[in-house]
């Protein structure tokens, strides 16, 4: 989240689009009704199923599942040509005013540079026009045909309110609403908040729909202020923390990249990370990488890391692909390449795309450990549980460990919440039986290697044999001492950069945050970002003061935010040129003719002075990007890309399959279905009575919602036989399933175009391990491809078809 | 909103409600009716009536309040199969006191469609069939907060009450023969706390305090729902049964029955209305020659179930936690 939780009751206007807040984050949902009930605000709701959230909404438009940038895009281009723009935001506080190389161009749905047998692009003209002086360069007056915002407004052009009705199946009334709607917030005294979540996530092109709301919350100025913002919902309690702390296969801990080959040492590594600014006088703060860097390394390898062995990058490991996402790994597996696998807290037989191939990938391992709670499916795998699990087992040569771990109620430590809080716990329950704490797993993993590699050498021993581990007990490191290297300390005195005789931190003392990290090795910290959380203030994520000064829903003294305790990013934003908050009303921060002061921990220098620097210090152009030069794999602009397994053809070109450039392995590129024989579009979701497949193992959420079901239309009903309570089977070219019927007015078929699509409405949170009658869940059904920027599968949008079993499921 | 620090029954309407000391009540003086015991003594004291507010326009279904309930009353609701709804269990059962129930609803008058959630479970009516209907002496108590209390262990499971409830709540346990239904957490209420309920809603759609300033908070829901264009919202709290201690805010007021079928004009069936002479002869012949306060006494010694598996829970506490030697003091 940009904003919090608790900020949420600020807006006037929440748009629930890519989420189902109510139905799967209940409790944060409370402050929608606190912004409802207290502010008058209103609440849309746009999916393709009528939900739980929806049930509670004071608009609600259907919409076809993976058609979300049309109507984002859609919504944009309304707002251009009814001149809901708030112009002195988007002129000075986004890349509006940018020039871009004459060489960019969109035709026929792909921008310049696509290469159809590399599936990828050439990004080289996605870029702006640098001038001689180093910096890009910019037309304020917006009057140049080569701006970003020329270039935007003719982008959008083509997604007219009857384009949107075609492509996403939303009446165009209920689009023209909606429109006009969000369209009032662009006024500087009224703002809209977005909450989404997996919804958006969980496509070939999940990163393009995320950025196309952030786009239309910029260009309507809500961005870092009180009740605006671009709110992810986190699907887990600490799915923020984990990557937070760089559980990526890409990333390091505080969002800093692993190296890949090319980058063979460290000055060539810190090359392409200079972050210079691209416009005069701007903070770009990336600029402080490498004390970041170094910090981390330190954290790492102690003494071993040293200037002159470059900080010990050559411990790194260096990436041979872009990432070795899940998808990956499984096809790896599957393929006989990977033989070990550790599954820790996660249960991918169920959560992972088509089980066929997860099931058989798991087969060919020599060895899976599970670390888990719970007895989970994945550590069952090998077992028959009749049509639930139909394996078998003979054939299955996988040596299975199952390591029953604690979980959060058993442990100490901090989950990150949505709105990056981190949030102390302390333990409330004693481990049951053999149940073991993760750290103490790792522990002793880690020390049974060291003393194998000290015993016995091996090729490259120096990384493990040198990992700092300084732990009072080295069997298990506690979650304080932990929690206390992430926040860092000072290896040396640590002195004021503008003062050197000013001693900032102590040597072995905490550092305060991570303006004292150096780059000369004088400084540890496993996670920058969350430097200032364990300080020498103490653990400043167990603080439980909850006073709000004026109400405004910081919380400045609840735990501890990342970063530096801030609550709403980007909050120089809620200021006006001059420093003065947009709206009175809803003041944050503003420039007292000095310095930034107000409610929240400013997000700009303290002393940078309003008409100077821009609000957004992470980007070397100190503006936010409405077009994203060649940071993403498939377009500085969202343009509309169909599922891979789609109804319809791609309106701007029937060619297209999917996202033109997401990653496909060859032999799952065979298993896409086309509506030939596949015609309906299924999406998957959640239900509130559980939490995905922890809570079957609960009697009472078990009783709440005991068996696995499909929503269909009455329609589709009707068309297919299906009634009530019934028993079907719903099958994909991958797997086939049989459920319960749920035959509802939510579910409605969608006119696209001349096309009428039915969805199907499938929950997870079944299996066949817990208390909850034995069930399927949607992955047994759902494609093998992943968004073409972070590979996130494409859970949302796939086609499959359906008809009454034959004869009851006997459970 | 009262807040009175002489609180005689604690207060929920605002979030994070804290625990509030209060004195213990709700005892054998705080009733104020009980079945077929017509000649009880009049009460020592009147409690504040107090209220629980559903306000179905903030309920988003998430069936919190189930999960608490049972959490709360340690009941054990069957897995049952799902039968093409949402609703689960199917139905009020004798270990499930409260339940969701969900109706869809294509408006007519705004072409839009609704989805209906209602939070069903007993209404604690200021004029409670299910007391009137009772043959049991003591088994159906009412306290002068107004909630009505079943006293299991007075209960003869003869299942008059279900007939007597004009809301079809009470469920009659195929296992221990008892009538089981919402206390409303008198057991909670009585030492300060709100009901499980209310405490475990999300949304605070469920809110309990003093009726009066219950209404109050219903008045300005009503106010809301109507500039959202509800034009018929409002409060449900049927004059047929004199009122409920548990009252919901509809945005449909004048069409109840859209929420899953909620009576437009609940009452207490004639039928029972008429047995009351009825109920007091079998009572006494019941009783026999004990006197009525004696009944009264024996109210409160709640219904003593233990499940299997809380005896297997006491079986390995015991065969875990044998003290050794020289512990015993610690």
């Amino acid at each position: 989240m940009t904003n919090s939780w608790t900020d949420i009751k600020n807006t006037d206007l929440v748009v629930v689009m890519g989420g189902n807040a109510a139905e799967a984050h209940p409790c944060g949902f409370k402050w929608v009704t606190e912004a409802k009930a207290h502010r008058g605000a209103k609440l849309i709701v746009v999916d393709p199923r009528f939900t739980r959230t929806a049930s509670v909404s004071d608009y609600y438009a259907p919409i076809r599942p993976g058609s979300d940038i049309a109507f984002l895009m859609g919504l944009i281009n309304w707002m251009i040509q009814n001149d809901k723009v708030q112009w002195e935001y988007v002129k000075n506080f986004t890349n509006a005013a940018f020039i871009v190389k004459d060489e960019f161009g969109w035709s026929d749905g792909l921008f310049s540079g696509y290469d159809p047998e590399k599936r990828d692009y050439d990004k080289s003209s996605w870029d702006y026009v640098i001038g001689d002086d180093g910096f890009a360069q910019v037309d304020m007056t917006l009057q140049n045909p080569r701006c970003v915002w020329n270039l935007l407004k003719e982008h959008v052009s083509r997604y007219t309110p009857e384009l949107v009705e075609q492509v996403c199946g939303t009446p165009k009334d209920k689009f023209l609403k909606v429109a006009e709607m969000i369209g009032e917030c662009s006024a500087v005294d009224k703002t809209m908040t977005s909450m989404y979540a997996l919804g958006w996530t969980q496509h070939s092109k999940g990163a393009q729909n995320i950025r196309g709301m952030a786009m239309l919350q910029l260009i309507l100025g809500n961005i870092g202020v009180r009740g605006g913002g671009m709110n992810a919902l986190r699907g887990h309690s600490n799915i923020q923390g984990l990557t937070d702390v760089g559980l990526m296969s890409n990333l390091l801990p505080g969002y800093m990249n692993i190296p890949t080959e090319k980058e063979k040492d460290w000055t060539t590594y810190m090359s392409s990370r200079s972050f210079k600014p691209l416009r005069p006088g701007q903070t770009s703060y990336w600029q402080n990488y490498p004390k970041f860097m170094v910090s981390f390394m330190k954290a790492m390898w102690g003494d071993a890391a040293r200037a002159d062995n470059d900080w010990a990058f050559h411990y790194l490991p260096k990436l041979d692909v872009p990432t070795y996402d899940i998808l990956r790994m499984f096809d790896l597996m599957n393929e006989g390449k990977i033989t070990n696998y550790f599954c820790q807290g996660f249960n991918p037989l169920l959560s992972f795309p088509n089980r066929g191939k997860v099931t058989s990938a798991l087969s060919k391992l020599k060895l899976l450990v599970v670390m888990d709670p719970l007895e989970t499916e994945t550590a069952h795998f090998w077992e028959n549980h009749g049509e639930y699990n139909d394996v078998d087992t003979a054939s299955i040569q996988t040596e299975v460990l199952e390591l029953p771990t604690t979980s959060f109620a058993e442990d100490d430590g901090s989950l990150v919440n949505s709105g990056r809080w981190m949030q102390w716990h302390w333990a409330a329950a004693t481990p049951p039986g053999q149940a073991k704490r993760d750290t103490w797993i790792m522990a002793q993993i880690f020390l049974r290697m060291k003393k194998m590699y000290q015993d016995e050498g091996g090729p490259f021993p120096d990384p493990i044999l040198n990992l700092t581990w300084e732990y009072k007990d080295e069997n298990e490191p506690s979650a304080e001492e932990l929690a206390k290297e992430l926040n860092g300390r000072a290896l040396a005195d640590v002195y004021d950069l503008k003062d050197t005789t000013k001693l900032l931190t102590a040597q072995g003392k905490q550092l305060l945050n991570f303006s004292q990290m150096r780059d000369d090795g004088s400084t540890m910290s496993a996670c920058w970002i969350y430097s200032g959380s364990w300080n020498e203030e103490g653990n400043n994520m167990a603080r439980r003061d909850n006073s709000d000064p004026d109400d405004t829903g910081a919380f400045l003294n609840w735990s501890f935010a990342w970063p530096l305790n801030r609550r709403i990013l980007y909050n120089r934003a809620s200021a006006d040129m001059q420093g003065k908050a947009w709206d009175p009303s809803r003041k944050l921060i503003e420039w007292n003719g000095e310095k930034w002061a107000g409610y929240d921990v400013p997000d700009i220098a303290p002393t940078a002075k309003p008409d100077e620097v821009g609000p957004f210090i992470m980007n070397p152009e100190g503006s936010s990007r409405l077009f994203t030069r060649g940071m993403m794999r498939d377009g500085p602009f969202p343009t509309h890309m169909e599922p891979f397994e789609s109804p319809i053809a791609n309106v701007f070109n029937p060619e297209m399959r999917g996202n033109p450039v997401a990653r496909v392995f060859a032999k799952d590129a065979d298993q896409f279905a086309t509506s030939d024989e596949f015609p309906f579009v299924a999406t998957s979701y959640r239900l509130t009575e559980h939490f995905h497949y922890w809570t079957k193992h609960n009697r009472i959420n078990s009783a709440l919602q005991p068996e696995f079901f499909v929503e269909i239309s009455e329609e589709l009903a009707a068309e297919k036989g299906i009634t009530k309570g019934g028993t079907v089977r719903v099958w994909s070219k991958r797997g086939s399933v049989t459920a319960k019927a749920l035959v509802s007015k939510r579910l409605r078929p969608l006119q696209c175009g001349d096309k009428l699509v039915h969805v199907i409405g499938i929950p997870l949170h079944w299996g066949f391990m817990g208390a909850a009658r034995k069930g399927f869940g949607p992955n047994s059904l759902t494609p093998f491809v992943g968004d073409a920027n972070v590979e996130t599968p494409e859970f949302k949008a796939f086609l499959v078809n359906i008809e009454p079993a034959q004869g009851e499921v006997v459970s | 909103m009262t807040m009175d620090p002489n609180l005689d029954s604690p207060r929920t309407a605002v979030s994070n409600p804290p625990i509030q000391p209060m004195k213990a009540n709700l005892g054998v003086g705080d009733v104020v009716r009980a079945s077929a015991m017509p000649d009880l003594p009049k009460p020592e004291r009147q409690l504040t009536p107090v209220a629980k507010l559903i306000d179905v326009s903030k309920c988003i279904g998430c069936k919190a309040c189930q999960s608490a309930c049972a959490e709360w009353n340690d009941t054990v609701p069957e897995i049952e199969h799902n039968v093409g709804m949402f609703e689960n269990p199917h139905d009020l059962t004798p270990d499930m006191f409260t339940l969701m129930r969900f109706s869809e609803f294509d408006n007519p008058q705004t072409g839009e469609f609704e989805w209906l959630i209602r939070k069903d479970g007993c209404m604690h009516c200021e004029d409670p069939g299910c007391l009137k209907a009772c043959p049991a002496p003591g088994a159906i108590v009412q306290y002068s907060n107004g909630i009505v209390d079943f006293i299991h262990e007075n209960c003869i499971g003869c299942g008059y009450c279900v007939t007597g409830c004009p809301f079809n709540v009470p469920r009659v346990s195929k296992t221990d023969h008892k009538s089981y239904k919402c206390t409303l957490c008198s057991d909670r209420v009585a030492v300060g706390q709100g009901p499980a309920c209310a405490k475990a809603c999300p949304t605070q759609a469920i809110v309990f305090g003093a009726k009066e300033d219950m209404i109050e908070h219903a008045n300005m829901r009503v106010a809301d729902l109507k500039s959202r264009g509800y034009e018929n919202a409002g409060i449900y709290d049927p004059e047929g049964v004199g009122g409920t201690h548990v009252f919901y805010v509809l945005h449909h007021a004048d069409q109840p029955e859209l929420y899953s079928g909620l009576p437009a004009n609940p009452q207490i069936s004639p039928v029972v209305r008429g047995w009351k002479g009825v109920t007091k002869t079998i009572g006494l012949a019941v009783i026999g020659a004990a006197a009525v306060g004696s009944v009264l006494h024996g109210l409160f010694a709640r219904a003593n179930r233990v499940s299997a598996e809380e005896e297997r829970e006491a079986e390995h506490l015991v065969e875990t936690t044998v003290p050794v030697k020289g512990e015993e003091a610690s």
